[in-house]
């Protein structure tokens, strides 16, 4: 009941005086209003729950969040003992 | 898909489970608010992959499951009368009242739609300027400004047609009361990540600081389930209980400003009471006097309703996480989807629900391996 999708605002427009969007998910488009969130951007990404967008995601911390997890690969090599002969292995 | 795909990756989630291994020392039980979550730790067999000593026990954060059955009949009631169209999100449909569902309703006597949206509601009852349109407002803090903005709208469009039957409960109350039940084994909890990016975590601070919890609030997707889970066995380990943030890139700490505001102009705090928990004070929203025209309890005099809970369901129990599913003798047998007998079958974020529909009802024997000819 309280899933919200992540969607890419495509056009912006008003309706009934309310800021609304296309948005845009995987292959599929549909209205949602952007009053909670009026600063979104044609571009940016909003997640939308029964039309409503109640938040913007925030690209740049989602990358990092990744990127944060991706690493836990690398963090969990460093904790295999050294090997003296083991050369290079930065990626 | 961007943000979700990245958050399934299956190398990573092994890499935190590992991490998850190596931190934990003690034997936990953690407790995930959201159906949502439910949902995606049985769908993915989250719970599976963790070490034995760390146990999630599944909250009551489904809102289709906790709208009580006296709400469910007098929904019915409403959309049993004629010149009525009764709207209703989609997972409300089949859960079956005293007598019959919606479902049941809308192929008989009654107009029933199921909307995507509130604000379908405005069309619709701009198209029919002689039925009254009743919408069931049923939800967590997650959906509030979806359906405050449909009281708000109907009120400045000054439509006469429109009403909400509001039904509308809220988290914190309801983890205080989980927290204070004598039966209680939760030690930590995975926040709701989606009513957090509405209303913000600032709430939970109290609770986590005066029980000496830790609350994550946590995503949806399997790794930010797998990274809340890590970060509540971290404070456990560590002996902290505070509130932290696995899901930074949807909310920050005080959430949605702008809906706060609309909710709080259509929505006040009210008791409400929660099918197979009870009442818990405080624990919901009903609409303001100002908008008590748009009350469809107010607009629909609609009967007292008396209603009576199978005495076998220990649902109440399962939505504060004393029981799980496979400790009901009627799980799976005499009560399914098909035949729910309790809140937590009632809605596929339902954890009995959820086990079920993922084959946690069969037993060994009923299962087939792939290969296998015999």
């Amino acid at each position: 009941m309280c899933l919200a999708i992540p969607g890419k605002v495509v056009e912006t427009f008003t309706a009934e005086g309310m800021h609304m969007a296309r948005v845009q998910f995987g292959g599929v488009t549909r209205e949602a209003c952007l009053d909670y969130v009026p600063e979104t951007q044609v571009g940016e990404y909003v997640l939308v729950h029964v039309g409503f967008a109640i938040s913007r995601v925030d690209e740049e911390e989602a990358r990092r969040t990744y990127e944060a997890l991706a690493e836990l690969d690398q963090l969990g090599e460093l904790d295999i003992p050294e090997v003296s002969d083991r050369s290079g292995g930065v990626s | 898909m961007k943000y979700l795909d990245e958050y399934r990756d299956g190398d990573i989630a092994a890499k935190l489970v590992e991490r998850i291994k190596r931190v934990q020392t003690k034997p936990w039980v953690i407790m995930e608010v959201c159906g949502g979550q439910t949902h995606s730790i049985v769908k993915n067999g989250i719970d599976h992959l963790l070490p034995k000593g760390v146990e999630l026990v599944h909250g009551p954060g489904c809102p289709v499951c906790v709208t009580p059955l006296e709400m469910v009949d007098k929904a019915h009631a409403i959309a049993r009368q004629p010149g009525v169209i009764f709207c209703s999100f989609g997972d409300m449909l089949r859960v079956p009242g005293s007598d019959g569902d919606l479902f049941s309703i809308k192929s008989s006597v009654g107009d029933v739609r199921v909307v995507y949206s509130p604000l379908d509601c405005i069309r619709i009852a701009r198209a029919n300027p002689d039925k009254q349109i009743v919408f069931f407002a049923i939800g967590f803090e997650t959906t509030a400004p979806a359906n405050a903005m449909l009281a708000w709208q109907a009120r400045q469009m000054g439509l006469t047609n429109v009403s909400l039957l509001v039904s509308h409960v809220l988290v914190p109350p309801a983890i205080e009361a989980i927290l204070n039940s004598p039966q209680n084994r939760v030690q930590a909890f995975l926040g709701p990540g989606h009513v957090c990016a509405v209303v913000g975590y600032t709430e939970y601070e109290p609770l986590a600081a005066r029980f000496h919890v830790p609350i994550v609030v946590t995503g949806f997707e399997p790794l930010d389930i797998l990274e809340g889970v890590l970060m509540v066995i971290d404070q456990l380990e560590s002996g902290r209980a505070e509130v932290e943030n696995q899901y930074s890139r949807v909310l920050e700490r005080g959430g949605n400003r702008p809906a706060q505001d609309l909710i709080g102009r259509v929505f006040e705090v009210t008791d409400r009471k929660w099918r197979g928990v009870g009442t818990i004070p405080g624990s919901g929203f009903r609409l303001r006097d100002e908008f008590r025209a748009f009350d469809a309890e107010h607009r629909f005099s609609v009967q007292a309703i008396d209603t009576m809970e199978p005495a076998i369901c220990i649902s109440g129990q399962i939505l504060q996480g004393i029981k799980k599913p496979h400790d009901c003798p009627a799980f799976g047998t005499e009560c399914n989807p098909q035949h729910p007998l309790g809140a937590t079958m009632v809605s596929a974020e339902g954890a009995c629900a959820a086990y079920y529909a993922y084959g946690r009802h069969l037993k060994d024997a009923d299962l087939v391996t792939l290969g296998d000819n015999r």
